[in-house]
């Protein structure tokens, strides 16, 4: 059978198309953002129109999974770590309503921070909502998980997560494929009020949900995920969580373990195989690529000179992704040290492209605040949080999304004048409205610039909910039209940026200022496409 | 068999291309593949690093060691070094000698050379200037993988057919310019090699 090339983040969009998913819903986010674009371009999907269209943000997404799960069909909601903390409260009670149709929740982590603000480690969301999670070591784990992970879900009538790192998210191997499921058909839950949190029905849910953790613990104990390698030299034994199982065996080829080994790839976890590994050796390093979650309740917390070895005894870094060479150090086997980096080679950091709109508002920006002073200005996270960087050094924060509008709020009410926000377009429609109102709510003076490029571009250029309505959105939520203005970034119209911007934080009330011209990549790529189109067309 | 490659560049250069021919090329040859490359925030005009390992057995990580790199295929010859750890001792160095110059402290183009040339088995070539020779400037890329495609354990012919499939969609015009920067590239490494050993006989 011919092996699909994929990347770990496509495998899992893969498998759940066979596995008979009817929906994918996300708000794109490196690394994970690849699972809702392979759906999107995908032949079978498009064929059997599989809902595949951008959220609004993680929150907006869970709940319409949730929804599409409510109505008996197999959904899959997509997210980045920290996306899940804006999904948290429909993600926790999601477990609490349970599912009707089968729900994978694909988190994507970043340990080592590639492109985030944090390293957060999603399964503790998993274990705190009580539900099983799949971390896969290789890409057809990946695939395999979520082709199966519907009917384990639609089993235990509870979504499941999906757990992976950048490393996986981002690497490419051939995958085998399985025959394609159908589709459910629509269906309403049993009983009409399992979705109706109410506290006297959220209690007997809640009992429900606990009685099932033993359930959930067996299904891990017989999981083909879950694989003991026994081993004679019992002196160490190995716990090897997802993707740290491939690091673990490239210090043994072809899995010839001296020690025992524990592969794990499903959660909760497996009681009686820890327990064996942990009684028959004499100490148990476990490796894990994210927060030391097995090792802490392994270890315990008053047990400080526990066998339990790993992140929390120095025995591995406390934070960063793994590698082979970590693995094999943490196991005292010899690592290759390289030639050094010679010492001519520069640093090359991330930079806004050549002609990007977000230069020029900047470059005004700056201009504006020679007269207002430093410090004033709080900004969000996208391609313009590279204007923190020389030769910009415009903004002074970059937290999470949306806190721009509601930190200058802050800001502003504690005596900052003028208290300056700087956001994205697709940000703003992501997490900045509600912030603005709190803003329109006690008209607060704060300038709120929304530099709209027309697109997602830091994840590479998505759809933007806010295309075509940013003004509309604004007059709507109640700022003065007279003050949402509107401006071309470009070096021509510096001037006329700066006065406009200069006027706006002179006013004492709520302003809106959108430079708007469209991003060069999503422009030089529609450019392209048309090229490609017409050479066609003449053919 | 087993080739471990490390590809560098700059964002947008197209070292992303060159990983997925040499996969498509792998694959044609029934070869067990990995390749992790690098999305996101550093693919503007930052640094960028794609592991690409290939073998007839299974590969367990995603990741190359340190020190075990066979190959380090660069389209940017600055770039070319900062992966320099991972290279094994008998490792080949191939890299573009244009510039990409978008910081203020790019080092010194002879003082970077010299220090390339420092490695027992290195090729430089002008990738740039060869393809604008065979009226392919945009595949210096392809010329660069052309230059590396000694020192990669797959036939050259599946290079070429994963040219094909990787570039079909833009039409045979495209293809066969990528093919023609493929084969200059390795005509210079063939060339370059023969002198080589010549001299050192
Ligand atoms: C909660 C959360 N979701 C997703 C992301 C990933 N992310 C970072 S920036 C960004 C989009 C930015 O788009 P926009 O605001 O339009 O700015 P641009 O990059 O286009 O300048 C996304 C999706 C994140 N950091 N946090």
């Amino acid at each position: 059978m011919e092996k699909l090339l994929l990347l770990g983040a496509e495998a899992i969009a893969q498998g759940a198309i066979d596995g008979g998913m009817s929906g994918v819903y996300a708000y794109p986010g490196t690394p994970s953002t690849e699972i809702t674009e392979y759906v999107q371009h995908n032949k079978t999907a498009t064929e059997r129109k599989l809902h595949s269209q951008w959220s609004a943000n993680e929150k907006t997404a869970m709940e319409a999974g949730l929804g599409m799960s409510y109505a008996g069909k197999r959904t899959m909601v997509c997210m980045k770590h920290v996306g899940l903390n804006v999904a948290a409260d429909a993600f926790i009670n999601s477990a609490i309503t349970g599912v009707n149709g089968g729900l994978i929740v694909a988190v994507a982590d970043d340990p080592s921070m590639h492109s985030s603000q944090n390293e957060q480690d999603s399964r503790f969301f998993g274990k705190f909502a009580m539900i099983p999670i799949f971390e896969p070591a290789s890409q057809q784990e990946a695939y395999d998980m979520a082709y199966e992970g519907f009917e384990l879900s639609e089993k235990l009538k509870i979504p499941i997560m999906m757990r992976i790192t950048t490393r996986l998210a981002h690497s490419r191997a051939g995958i085998e494929t399985r025959p394609l499921k159908q589709e459910k058909k629509l269906s309403y839950p049993e009983d009409p009020i399992q979705f109706v949190l109410l506290p006297s029905n959220a209690r007997k849910r809640y009992k429900g949900l606990l009685g099932l953790q033993s359930l959930m613990e067996q299904e891990a104990e017989r999981s083909a995920f879950n694989t003991y390698y026994p081993a004679r030299n019992k002196s160490i034994g190995i716990i090897a969580c997802g993707i740290a199982f491939n690091y673990l065996m490239e210090n043994y080829p072809d899995r010839k373990f001296p020690h025992p080994v524990l592969q794990l790839g499903q959660y909760p976890l497996p009681f009686v195989k820890v327990e064996k590994l942990v009684n028959e050796c004499e100490q148990v390093l476990v490796l894990e690529d994210g927060y030391p979650l097995v090792e802490e309740m392994l270890k315990g917390y008053l047990d400080k000179n526990s066998k339990i070895k790993g992140r929390l005894d120095g025995t591995i870094p406390r934070d960063g992704e793994l590698n082979p060479d970590i693995v094999a150090r943490s196991l005292g086997l010899e690592v290759k040290i390289g030639k050094p980096v010679p010492s001519i080679v520069a640093n090359r950091p991330p930079e806004l492209c050549a002609g990007c709109s977000h230069r020029d508002i900047y470059n005004a920006l700056n201009e504006t605040m020679k007269e207002f002073g430093k410090q004033k200005v709080f900004s969000d996270i996208g391609c313009y949080t590279l204007g923190a960087l020389p030769p910009w050094n415009s903004i002074n924060s970059c937290v999470d999304m949306g806190a721009s509008i509601t930190m200058a709020k802050g800001a502003a009410d504690a005596g900052v004048h003028p208290a300056i926000a700087v956001i994205g377009d697709s940000t703003f429609t992501h997490s900045g409205m509600t912030a603005l109102l709190d803003c329109v709510y006690e008209n607060t003076p704060v300038t709120v610039i929304i530099s709209d490029n027309g697109t997602t571009g830091m994840t590479g250029g998505q759809a933007s909910h806010a295309t075509g309505r940013l003004e509309e959105i604004c007059i709507g939520l109640g700022v003065k039209p007279e003050h949402v203005r509107t401006l071309t970034p470009l070096p021509k119209y510096h001037d006329e940026m700066v006065s406009v911007l200069r006027e706006e934080m002179l006013y004492e009330g709520v302003s809106v200022v959108i430079p708007r011209r469209e991003c060069i990549q999503t422009l030089s790529r529609s450019k392209k496409e048309v090229k490609v189109k017409m050479e066609e067309a003449v053919k | 068999m087993k080739s471990d490659i490390i590809l560098s560049g700059v964002g947008g250069q197209g070292i992303l291309s060159i990983a997925a021919v040499v996969g498509m090329a792998a694959l044609e040859n029934h070869l067990y593949l990995k390749q992790a490359e690098v999305h996101g925030m550093s693919q503007r005009g930052g640094a960028v690093q794609s592991h690409l390992r290939i073998s007839e057995r299974e590969i367990a990580s995603d990741l190359i060691p340190e020190g075990r790199a066979d190959i380090i295929i660069s389209v940017e010859p600055m770039e070319s070094l900062r992966y320099l750890p991972w290279l094994s001792e008998n490792g080949w160095l191939v890299t573009n000698t244009t510039p990409f110059v978008n910081i203020t402290d790019y080092p010194d183009m002879n003082e970077l050379i010299a220090e390339i040339e420092k490695l027992p088995h290195n090729i430089t070539i002008n990738a740039d200037e060869i393809a604008r020779q065979v009226k392919s400037p945009r595949s210096s890329n392809m010329v660069v993988l052309g230059a590396a495609s000694p020192f990669i354990d797959i036939p050259y012919q599946s290079l070429e057919n994963g040219i094909k499939k990787i570039f079909e969609r833009k039409g045979e015009k495209i293809v066969q310019l990528n093919i023609d920067a493929l084969k200059a590239g390795r005509e210079f490494s063939e060339e370059k090699k023969t002198l080589t050993t010549k001299g050192s006989k």
